[in-house]
């Protein structure tokens, strides 16, 4: 589990976070969602260590990042996988050469069990006879594809993705969506997903954190955000016509 | 809070003065702990010995051919000028590659083609890891627990040893340039020229020019490595930030090529 208590981030006099508390569960997809500017990609930098926060701790599993030296926060690390908004695939590297970059860095295995492992994964991902393009010579689909096979190469406890379908088209984002929540349910890890994308949040959002202004508005599951009463979910969540005839709908059924 | 807000009259004065000088500390600071960074926390061996030769290749070999180049012709400006300027019967028509000689070896190789290479090396530096920084590769190195500064900065310093021998090549080929020069162009003969390029010979020359390279070559990976890692922005500021690496690299070279040469040969 990921226990976040009172994070606090600040850049000159702008308070980007202002005493954020959540906590992440194994086994399930949690979603941080909010308006461009709300502090999401500070949070996930901060869980992630490349911001250090001035005030408030996030604990893996008992682990007080803040509290590891540079050692133990290099193992943590090594247990995090991560996608990043725009893939971050080394460019100079191919498919195979990108996924099997930290069995290269941090493993001791052999050509042949780093292969095994590189194929198992990327066949994990629906993604096969791409072992030798370069990521410049895939579509953004597949890019996500490359970077989620990369993430979860070395097993890692903890998943963190930065807007993982933003830029594809509907259905890829919906088959994106889907694989994270798989590889979370299958290998029953921490998944946290930083998103502004409504139909991800109905897809896969098991539990929702709503910031707002660097605050945590509002959190829950996605059947709670249909309930709510918060003007500032709503407001945001029921922005397109769309969602607010499915939220209608919904509460239709359910009187 | 680093600057703290201050009124009148010594407004103009710290707005002018003190924050510049201040901006420039903490620029010197952040290189200098960056610098410690990139010897901390080392690469896997096999991992790093496969990205050294990709410098030397990157760094050293191609940029061989311009070296060659503009030492070739360098050598031979530095002849033709030393020439026609030589108009005096006594003075011995030999000073010709004598004068090539010292200018080559003492100040044409190592500096001039330093600076060059600051425009070519630094500026791929510099996009490169600007790039990597933009594109947030970076950030998915440190995420996975990757030094980033030792994966992307050590092999480039490493390569750069090899620095030394590229300018012994800018050596040899402006005294080759100058010579064919002088020769060819009917200014010297090949006897006279060589008697002045023995003339008076101090290998200390060599050897200070080559410290001399040393240093240089640590400035030109480091210093544009430093505004490549250390960029904000996107795309735009990638280029921007190769323009200002070529400039401070290239200031760096001078002063330290003043100091070097005060210290070495004062």
């Amino acid at each position: 589990m990921i226990i976040v208590e009172n994070l606090h981030k600040s850049f000159g006099e702008d308070h980007i976070l202002k005493g954020i508390s959540t906590s992440f569960e194994k086994g399930k997809t949690s979603l941080v969602i909010g308006q461009s500017g709300s502090g999401k990609t500070v949070f996930i930098k901060c869980l992630l260590g490349l911001i250090t926060p001035e005030e408030g701790t996030i604990d893996f599993d008992g682990k007080i990042y803040s509290q590891l030296n540079s050692n133990e926060k290099r193992e943590l690390r090594q247990e995090i996988g991560m996608v990043f908004q725009g893939s971050a695939l080394f460019d100079s590297m191919t498919v195979e050469g990108n996924v099997m970059f930290p069995l290269n860095m941090f493993t001791q295995q052999s050509q042949s069990e780093k292969e095994d492992r590189v194929n198992f994964v990327l066949k994990r991902v629906n993604l096969v006879d791409a072992h030798h393009k370069y990521p410049a010579e895939l579509s953004g689909g597949m890019q996500k594809r490359v970077a989620i096979a990369r993430a979860i190469v070395m097993n890692p406890k903890y998943l963190f993705c930065d807007e993982p379908n933003s830029g594809l088209d509907p259905k890829t984002a919906i088959l994106i969506d889907n694989l994270i929540q798989e590889i979370t349910k299958e290998y029953d890890i921490i998944t946290v997903i930083n998103s502004h994308d409504m139909n991800s949040v109905m897809e896969i959002g098991e539990k929702i954190v709503f910031l707002q202004h660097g605050e945590k508005a509002w959190e829950g599951t996605k059947e709670d955000i249909f309930k709510t009463d918060n003007e500032a979910v709503t407001s945001f969540v029921y922005s397109s016509e769309l969602f607010k005839k499915v939220r209608q709908m919904y509460l239709e059924e359910r009187t | 809070m680093l600057f703290p807000p201050i009124q009148g009259e010594l407004c103009y004065f710290y707005a002018t003065t003190i924050i510049p000088l201040m901006t420039y500390l903490s620029a010197i600071g952040s290189y200098s702990i960056m610098v410690k960074e990139v010897f901390k926390k080392p690469t896997k061996w096999p991992i790093m010995k496969s990205l050294i030769f990709k410098e030397i290749d990157e760094l050293i070999f191609n940029s061989l051919g311009i070296i060659v180049f503009i030492s070739l012709f360098i050598g031979g400006v530095v002849t033709i000028q030393t020439a026609l300027n030589l108009e005096n019967p006594l003075i011995p028509v030999s000073l010709i590659g004598f004068a090539t000689r010292q200018s080559v070896v003492l100040e044409f190789a190592p500096t001039f083609t330093s600076i060059i290479m600051a425009g070519k090396v630094g500026s791929y530096i510099t996009s490169s890891i600007g790039t990597m920084r933009v594109t947030e590769q970076i950030d998915a190195l440190e995420v996975m627990g990757v030094n980033s500064l030792n994966y992307l900065v050590f092999p480039k310093i490493i390569a750069m040893l090899l620095y030394p021998f590229a300018i012994a090549i800018a050596m040899y080929m402006g005294i080759l340039g100058g010579w064919m020069a002088g020769v060819w162009g009917n200014f010297t003969s090949s006897a006279d020229f060589i008697e002045g390029l023995q003339m008076d010979f101090d290998p200390y020359h060599v050897t200070y020019s080559f410290i001399k390279t040393l240093v240089f070559a640590f400035v030109i990976a480091t210093v544009p490595s430093y505004h490549g890692y250390f960029m904000k922005g996107g795309a735009l500021d990638v280029g921007k930030a190769s323009t200002t690496s070529f400039v401070w690299t290239s200031v760096v070279i001078i002063i330290l090529n003043f100091i070097l040469t005060q210290l070495l040969l004062g």
